[in-house]
């Protein structure tokens, strides 16, 4: 038998276009993702040096950074509306497939594209965005590129790619009732830090990621970034079969098995080695709240906000007196005496059906805490149309949510939903960085269900405890 | 793109790990259609106050630094989104040349595509550099073909990859470079073994 492989190596392997002594490899590009925000100037690029897309059979865009998830239609920010106009006019032009703003398949990017069945085991995907990682949870190598590799990919559906490192973070053992694949991989990211996954491609195995679902998976995958690591993903199994089967661009009959045989095939090899192998307990780990500016400041629900005393480096000192001063916190307060004025339920980490049945689980007869400001907002179309035909919007509303249109929202809050200045938000995103829900906006990185509950107690509470309640 | 062999310039020290391109350039600047004009939103809500005047307590601020085209930084410089306003602000305010202990991936691979020469260089020579700037004008000499930077009582080598190396030196268009290599994307394309079509129109 041949040297056992990772899903990673297999991957690339089967990508290669071309390679040559002291370059990085050319690699094929199966799945090129666009959106209004990091695709213009490649556009531009193209048309000023009479360039063509070369697949646009193999280029799909949608818009979600910038959109307005309510009032759809009166876009009043003249520089997005122009923004989204251009991208309309690059995929006429280009013959790109686009769903825009009013298209009943909209949403975030990276919820669309596994909805869609766009998303596939063994796919190269790209897309201008770093949260590509996303799509690994199918066994895919996705990550995020820049705009200039935007325009290299539309012209030439290849990308040069040095050959990643491989990194194992194995997770064994059950999550316990009420702790999430949000809370895990906030965990991942808490013990080993924001840049151990530099220049990797990390692979999710072990006991606790075989029993998630799908959307968890993504949920994972999705925050490799704030890791450092290039992309991250999971080895396919029945789970991904099954989701996967009769979605809209999947084989149907014969040829899905076929394929269903192959995605299966890709899983890693028994005994294969990866660069760095980490692992992780998945029964030790309790709810988290992020407390600071990235998102390894995280600390479980019980516990404190950590002193920079106990710091055990200046660099790391200098780092939690800068996060403390910015989020307006005491060392050693504790998590659950954090008051917050906002809720954001959203992001391409947490805003599929299940994360907002999750949530509307909680959330279910209660009310939202007086003067606090609570969003639900959808991952895509699709999804709020499947939310509100289980009447979970009814369930937010009643409880004083507002229940938006789908985009990325106060994720980013390029469009109108900001936190303002000095303002407080539970956040189910990926990033706590400084200004990212708004200038002086301070963002606390929570699963839905933990969202949900902070939005009903105006502060942090360990949503276990609810659980039992009820 | 304009190659870049040589270059020297005065210093300027970021002296922070994990900064981000959220904070590089903020998301409210991301909206514009243009690859240029980004130099002035640069480290946006470090530099302003709200009513838009400059923060004193801010380093870039100081008037020391106004010709600085040599940003150094802490470790993981550019982690998060991958945007390329981010190389396209910190090239546009003047800065040619960005030295740190360990950069982001999508960071690093996005400084090459617009004539940034991003330097990875070990922790003592980045505290060093810091050291220095913070106490003085510093100027620094950057030589890519030899691959080292050098100024007064520093002199050090620096590793960068072949390819990238030579496509700064050249200032080489990476597309038409890659177009050279179009027989083999058809060919590959040819391998049904290879190419999966998604069946979208």
């Amino acid at each position: 038998m041949s040297q056992p492989k990772t899903i990673i190596e297999k991957v690339w392997d089967q990508h290669v276009v071309h390679e040559e002594e002291g370059k990085p490899n050319l690699l094929y590009i199966d799945l090129h993702l666009i959106h209004e925000v990091t695709s213009p100037q490649a556009f531009e690029g193209l048309r000023l040096s009479g360039r063509k897309v070369r697949r646009p059979d193999l280029t799909y865009a949608t818009m979600d950074h910038n959109v307005p998830t309510i009032h759809r239609n009166v876009i009043k920010d003249q520089i997005s509306k122009k923004q989204m106009e251009t991208l309309k006019e690059n995929c006429e032009e280009f013959g790109i497939s686009l769903a825009d703003i009013n298209h009943p398949d909209q949403g975030i990017v990276h919820v669309i594209g596994p909805e869609l069945g766009l998303t596939q085991p063994g796919k190269t995907i790209v897309c201008g965005d770093s949260h590509t990682s996303t799509h690994g949870a199918f066994g895919a190598l996705a990550f995020g590129i820049g705009t200039s590799e935007v325009e290299h990919v539309l012209a030439t559906q290849s990308i040069w790619q040095a050959p990643p490192k491989t990194l194992q973070i194995h997770i064994d053992g059950k999550l316990g009732t009420g702790v999430t694949a949000k809370d895990l991989i906030l965990a991942v990211i808490g013990r080993f830090g924001v840049r151990f996954g530099t220049g990797h491609v990390i692979e999710y195995t072990g006991e606790a990621i075989r029993n998630l679902s799908m959307e968890e998976r993504m949920t994972i995958c999705n925050m490799s970034i704030e890791a450092g690591a290039r992309a991250g993903l999971i080895s396919p199994d029945e789970t991904t079969v099954e989701y996967l089967r009769g979605k809209r661009y999947v084989p149907e009959g014969e040829e899905f098995d076929k394929a269903a045989q192959q995605w299966l095939n890709l899983a890693s090899d028994p005994g294969a080695r990866y660069d760095m192998e980490l692992e992780i307990h998945a029964d030790e780990i309790e709810p988290q709240v992020t407390w600071g500016t990235n998102p390894s400041h995280c600390v479980p629900v019980s516990a404190q906000v950590p002193d920079p005393l106990n710091a055990e480096s200046d660099d790391e000192k200098d780092s939690i007196e800068r996060a403390l001063e910015y989020m307006g916190l005491e060392a050693n307060q504790t998590i659950q005496s954090i008051p917050i004025e906002h809720v954001f339920i959203g992001s391409c980490t947490n805003s599929r059906i299940s994360d907002l049945r999750k949530a509307a689980d909680i959330v279910k007869g209660g009310r939202v805490h007086e003067g606090i400001r609570a969003l639900v907002v959808p991952g895509s179309q699709s999804v709020k149309q499947a939310a509100e035909k289980e009447g979970l919007d009814k369930i937010f509303i009643d409880a004083g949510f507002e229940w938006r249109d789908a985009g990325c929202s106060m994720c980013l809050a390029m469009n109108d939903d900001i936190v303002p200045p000095g303002e407080r938000c539970a956040s189910t995103s990926n990033r706590n960085f400084e200004g990212r829900q708004g200038n002086g906006a301070r963002t606390h990185l929570v699963s839905p269900e933990m969202a949900a509950a902070a939005a009903l107690e105006g502060r942090f509470v360990d949503v276990r405890k609810q659980m039992s309640t009820v | 793109m304009e190659p870049l062999k040589k270059h020297h310039g005065i210093v300027y020290p970021l002296n922070r790990s994990n900064v981000d391109t959220d904070q590089i350039i903020p998301k409210q600047f991301l909206k514009r259609i243009e690859r240029t004009g980004f130099g002035q939103f640069l480290f946006y809500n470090w530099r302003f106050n709200d009513d838009g005047s400059l923060k004193e307590n801010f380093s870039l601020n100081d008037p020391k630094y106004n010709d600085a085209s040599i940003l150094v930084g802490g470790e993981n410089f550019g982690c998060g989104s991958s945007r390329e306003h981010a190389p396209w602000a910190i090239q546009d305010y003047g800065f040619k040349v960005v030295i740190a202990p360990s950069f982001a991936d999508i960071f690093y691979n996005n400084c090459f595509k617009n004539g940034i020469l991003p330097i990875q260089l070990p922790n003592s020579a980045v505290e060093k550099l810091m050291e220095k700037a913070e106490a003085e004008i510093y100027g620094l000499s950057v030589d890519l073909e030899k691959q080292v930077v050098y100024g007064r009582e520093l002199e050090v080598n620096f590793d960068i990859q072949p390819y990238h190396k030579e496509m700064l030196l050249n200032g080489w268009d990476e597309i038409a470079v890659t177009l050279t290599h179009e027989d083999k994307i058809d060919q590959y394309e040819n391998n049904t073994k290879g190419v999966k079509t998604l069946g979208i129109s």
